[in-house]
C-alpha cells in the first residue's frame, strides 16, 4: 500500500464541479480523495502553483504502429502524449495493417501494455481495410478493446454505409467517429478555398465541403438513433448545423482540433507543408464560430489531431506532402493562447473539454478525480513560459507549424495509475 | 562579339532582388527596371548587337519539372545571348524517377557550379522552397497556377511598346483565370502600372473573391470590347471540359473567342496579346492571330528580351553583393 500525496494544488475536476485549492491523495492506482492525513503519505508532490486535473483524454491520435513506424510509434507517441499532459488516448485504425479485426485491436493493447506509459484504447475500423465499402467485424473489434469505431481520415463517404453502421453500432453502444469532408469537392485541394486560394494559386477545400457531410451525419443519426461523432469542426456553418440538431436531441458529438484556432489561411502564404492539414486552417469568421460553439457547448471538446509524418515524407513540394501535423505536445499551449488568455474560456470549462467530454464520448470511465477512479492526474503549470522546439519533442516527428512560438502552460507533471510517467523538464 | 554594357558597378540600382519569384511582390519601380533593360537589350539587337558578354563564364540551369519547349528554349537562347553557359534539367530523364527529392536535385546541380536557376514546376511555392535552400539566384518560370513573371512582363513590355504609358489603359485579360499563372502575374503587373484590368470568362473559371486584387470582372466580351485597349487571350485547357468547367469547346469558342465580328465591334486600335500556344478557332481566329491588331508574334521576340534582362538583372544583384562582401570584409 503506497500513499501518494499532491499538495496544495488548485483542484479542478469539471466531472465533480469542483475547483479548489487543496490535497489530493492516492493510494497505488486510485484516487482516494481530498481528505486524508498528510504525514502518512509516502510520496509528496508539491503543487503549489499549479492546477491538478484529471489526466487529458485524446479523442484521435495517429500512433502509427503498426506499418509506420518511420512517422511514430507506440513508444515515442506515448511519450509525446504524456509530455503533452495525457493519459489516455485513443488511436486511430488507419495503420498498415488496418485496425479492422480483433487481432489487430489486440495488438495495440498488447504493444501499449509493454510500453506502459499511457492508456491507449484502440478505435476500430468501420469498414473492411478503411475502404469504405464494407462494415469491419464490429463486434469481434469490440471484443478486442475497441472503444469506437472510424475510418480515420478517410471520410465515409457512401451514405448507405455510413446509414448501415450507425444501425450496426447501436448494438454495442459505441459511436462512430466520422471526418465529415465530401471527398469529391476536396480532391487535389491543398488548403481553404478562399481569398488566400484565389492569391496563392492554389487548389481550395471550400466549408461547404464540410457542411453538407455533417448535415448528412446530423440526418442518419437522428433516422438510426445512431451516436455520430463529428471529428475536426472548422467551418461556421457546421456549429450551426450541430447546435440547431442538439437542441433537437439527436445523438451526435463535435470536437475541434485547437490547431483550427490558432491559424488562418493566411498562414499558407509561405507555402510551408507544415501547414498542409485537414481540415485545413480557415478564415477568421469560421475561427470565431468555433470558439462560440466551445463556449456554448456545441462542441463538446478538443482534440489534438496528432499526425506525425516523417521529415521526408512531409518536406516537399505543397501538393505532394501529405496532410497533417502533430499535436500533442502543442495542444496545452495553444488552448492557453486561444481560448484562456482572451477570456472566452475558463480554466474549468478548458479542462472539461479535454477530460470528462471526450471520456463520455468513448464510453471512458476516465477523464475523473472522483474517488475510486484510476489515478491518472495531470498537473499543469499554468503560467510557464517556454519556447516551443520541435526537436526536443517527444515525438518521432517534428511537422508542426508552431516551431518558434513562445507561449505560455505547460504539464508539469503527468502520473498514470499512480505512478509519475512524466516531469517537464526531464 | 561586342558588348556596350559598361555598367558602373557602385551606382544604385533600381533592381536589387536575389531572385525573381513573381510579380507580386516587386514594386512599379522594379518592374520598370526589368522593362527598360529589355528595351536596352532590344535597342542593341536592333543595331547588330545580338551577343554580349555580360553572363560569360556564368552558368543558367534550367530546371523544368513540368514540360515546356518554348519558354525552355526562349530562356536558353537569352542566357546564350548573354554568353552564358546553359545547362538544361528534365523532369522526365532524371534521378525523380530514382526516388531523389526535388530540393537535393537542385542543390545537385547548384554544386555542380550553377549560380543561376530558372525553375518550372507544377505545385505552387516549388521556386520559393529553393530560395530557402540554395544559394543561387532562382527565376520562376511558372509554378503551378500561382505566377509566371517572365510571361506577364514581356506581354506588359509588348503594350508598353505599342500603346506607351500602361497608366489609364483598360487590359482584358480573357479565358480561364481560375488555373492561369499567366493572368495571375499579369494583374499584380499591370495594377501596379496603373492599368485597368478586366477579367472575362466562363464563371466557373474565374476565382471569387478576385476582385479584391482590384480587377473588374465580367461574363460578357462583347460588353466590354468597346472599352478595351488591350486583350490579352488565355489559352483553354481542353481538360477542363472533362471537369464540368464548361460544356464544350464550341460553345466556349462562340461566347469567349476572338473573331473578325468581335474586331469590327472592338476598339480601331485595339491590341491583340496571346501567349501562345494558342488554340485557333478556339480563343482566336486565324484572321485576328494573322491580322493588323495582333501582336502574338512580338510578343515571343520580346520574350527573349525580357529573360535576358531578368537574367542580367539577377546576375547584378549577386556580383554587388559579392563586391559589397569583398570590400566589407571586417
Amino acid at each position: 500500500m503506497r500513499t501518494t500525496l499532491i499538495r496544495g494544488g488548485r483542484i479542478i475536476d469539471p466531472s465533480q464541479n469542483l475547483d479548489q485549492v487543496g490535497n489530493l491523495f492516492i493510494r497505488d492506482r486510485r484516487i482516494v480523495g481530498m481528505e486524508g492525513t498528510a504525514s502518512l503519505a509516502n510520496e509528496v508532490i508539491d503543487a503549489t502553483g499549479l492546477i491538478v486535473c484529471p489526466g487529458f483524454v485524446d479523442l484521435h491520435v495517429a500512433l502509427s504502429e503498426p506499418g509506420f513506424e518511420e512517422d511514430e510509434t507506440t513508444a515515442s507517441g506515448t511519450a509525446a502524449a504524456v509530455a503533452g499532459g495525457f493519459t489516455s488516448v485513443a488511436c486511430l485504425p488507419d495503420t498498415d495493417p488496418v485496425v479492422d479485426n480483433r487481432a489487430a485491436a489486440e495488438f495495440i493493447m498488447r504493444q501499449a501494455e509493454r510500453i506502459g506509459r499511457c492508456n491507449v484504447f484502440p478505435l476500430g475500423a468501420v469498414t473492411k481495410n478503411n475502404k469504405g465499402e464494407e462494415l469491419a467485424e464490429i463486434g469481434q473489434l469490440v471484443e478486442g478493446g475497441a472503444v469506437a469505431f472510424t475510418d480515420a481520415k478517410r471520410p465515409i463517404a457512401n451514405s448507405e454505409v455510413m446509414r448501415r453502421a450507425l444501425e450496426y453500432t447501436r448494438m454495442f453502444h459505441r459511436p462512430i467517429l466520422n471526418h465529415p469532408q465530401v471527398p469529391e469537392l476536396i480532391n487535389g485541394g491543398v488548403m481553404h478555398e478562399g481569398f488566400n486560394s484565389t492569391l496563392l494559386g492554389l487548389k481550395g477545400m471550400p466549408a461547404a465541403a464540410q457542411d453538407i457531410m455533417v448535415g448528412r451525419d446530423i440526418a442518419l443519426a437522428e433516422m438510426t438513433g445512431g451516436r455520430v461523432h463529428l471529428m475536426c469542426i472548422s467551418t461556421r456553418n457546421s456549429v450551426e448545423q450541430i447546435r440547431r440538431a442538439k437542441s433537437r436531441g439527436v445523438n451526435v458529438t463535435a470536437e475541434v482540433a485547437v490547431h483550427h484556432l490558432a491559424l488562418t489561411d493566411e498562414a499558407m502564404r509561405s507555402f510551408d507543408p507544415n501547414c498542409k492539414v485537414d481540415p485545413p486552417f480557415r478564415s477568421q469568421e469560421h475561427i470565431d464560430a468555433l470558439i462560440e460553439g466551445l463556449k456554448d457547448g456545441t462542441i463538446d471538446a478538443i482534440c489534438s489531431d496528432h499526425q506525425p509524418i516523417a521529415e521526408e515524407k512531409k518536406n516537399c513540394e505543397i501538393d505532394l506532402s501529405p496532410f497533417g501535423i502533430i499535436g500533442l505536445e502543442t495542444l496545452l499551449p495553444l488552448c492557453v493562447r486561444t481560448l484562456i488568455e482572451p477570456g472566452h474560456l475558463t480554466w474549468p470549462e478548458l479542462v472539461a473539454k479535454l477530460t470528462v467530454h471526450p471520456s463520455r464520448i468513448l464510453g471512458l470511465e476516465k477523464g475523473t478525480l472522483k474517488a475510486g477512479a484510476d489515478a491518472d492526474i495531470t498537473l499543469v503549470d499554468p503560467s510557464a513560459k517556454w519556447t516551443f522546439d520541435p526537436r526536443q519533442f517527444r515525438s518521432a516527428s517534428r511537422n508542426t507549424p508552431f516551431g518558434g512560438w513562445e507561449v505560455t502552460g505547460r504539464a508539469k507533471t503527468v502520473i498514470v495509475a499512480g505512478d509519475v510517467r512524466y516531469r517537464s523538464g526531464e | 562579339m561586342t558588348t556596350s554594357l559598361d555598367k558602373d558597378m557602385s551606382a544604385p540600382t533600381r533592381w536589387t532582388k536575389r531572385h525573381l519569384l513573381g510579380l507580386q511582390q516587386l514594386d512599379a519601380a522594379e518592374i520598370t527596371a526589368i522593362l527598360d533593360q529589355a528595351a536596352e537589350f532590344k535597342r542593341l539587337a536592333a543595331n547588330g548587337e545580338t551577343k554580349l558578354s555580360a553572363l560569360s563564364g556564368v552558368v543558367v540551369a534550367n530546371l523544368f519539372f513540368e514540360p515546356s519547349t518554348r519558354t525552355r528554349t526562349s530562356f536558353s537562347l537569352a542566357a546564350k545571348r548573354l554568353s552564358a553557359d546553359t545547362v538544361d534539367f528534365t523532369a522526365a530523364a532524371s534521378s525523380l524517377s530514382k526516388g531523389e527529392s526535388f530540393v537535393d536535385t537542385a542543390r545537385n546541380i547548384e554544386a555542380m557550379g550553377v549560380s543561376l536557376m530558372v525553375v518550372r514546376h507544377s505545385s505552387p511555392g516549388a521556386p520559393q522552397l529553393l530560395t530557402q535552400q540554395l544559394k543561387a539566384g532562382i527565376l520562376n518560370a511558372g509554378d503551378g497556377t500561382h505566377e509566371h513573371p517572365t510571361q506577364a512582363l514581356l506581354d506588359i513590355f509588348t503594350i508598353r511598346e505599342n500603346r506607351g504609358d500602361l497608366r489609364g489603359k483598360t487590359v482584358a485579360l480573357v479565358g480561364d483565370i481560375l488555373h492561369s499563372r499567366v493572368a495571375r502575374s499579369n494583374i499584380w503587373g499591370l495594377k501596379k502600372l496603373g492599368a485597368r484590368v478586366i477579367v472575362c470568362g466562363p464563371a466557373t473559371l474565374i476565382p471569387d473573391g478576385i476582385e479584391r486584387l482590384g480587377v473588374e470582372v465580367s461574363h460578357n466580351l462583347d460588353g466590354i470590347l468597346p472599352e478595351t485597349d488591350c486583350i490579352n487571350l488565355l489559352r483553354i485547357q481542353f481538360e477542363r471540359q472533362r471537369g464540368a468547367f464548361f460544356p464544350s469547346i464550341r460553345e466556349y469558342a462562340h461566347l469567349f473567342g476572338m473573331n473578325g465580328s468581335r474586331i469590327r465591334r472592338a476598339k480601331k486600335d485595339i491590341l491583340v496579346l496571346a501567349p501562345g500556344p494558342i488554340n485557333r478557332g478556339v480563343e482566336i481566329t486565324p484572321a485576328v492571330a494573322d491580322g493588323p491588331h495582333s501582336v502574338i508574334i512580338d510578343q515571343v521576340t520580346n520574350g527573349l528580351m525580357i529573360r535576358m534582362a531578368c537574367l542580367y538583372l539577377l546576375h547584378q544583384t549577386a556580383q554587388n553583393v559579392l563586391q559589397v562582401a569583398a570590400q566589407g570584409g571586417h
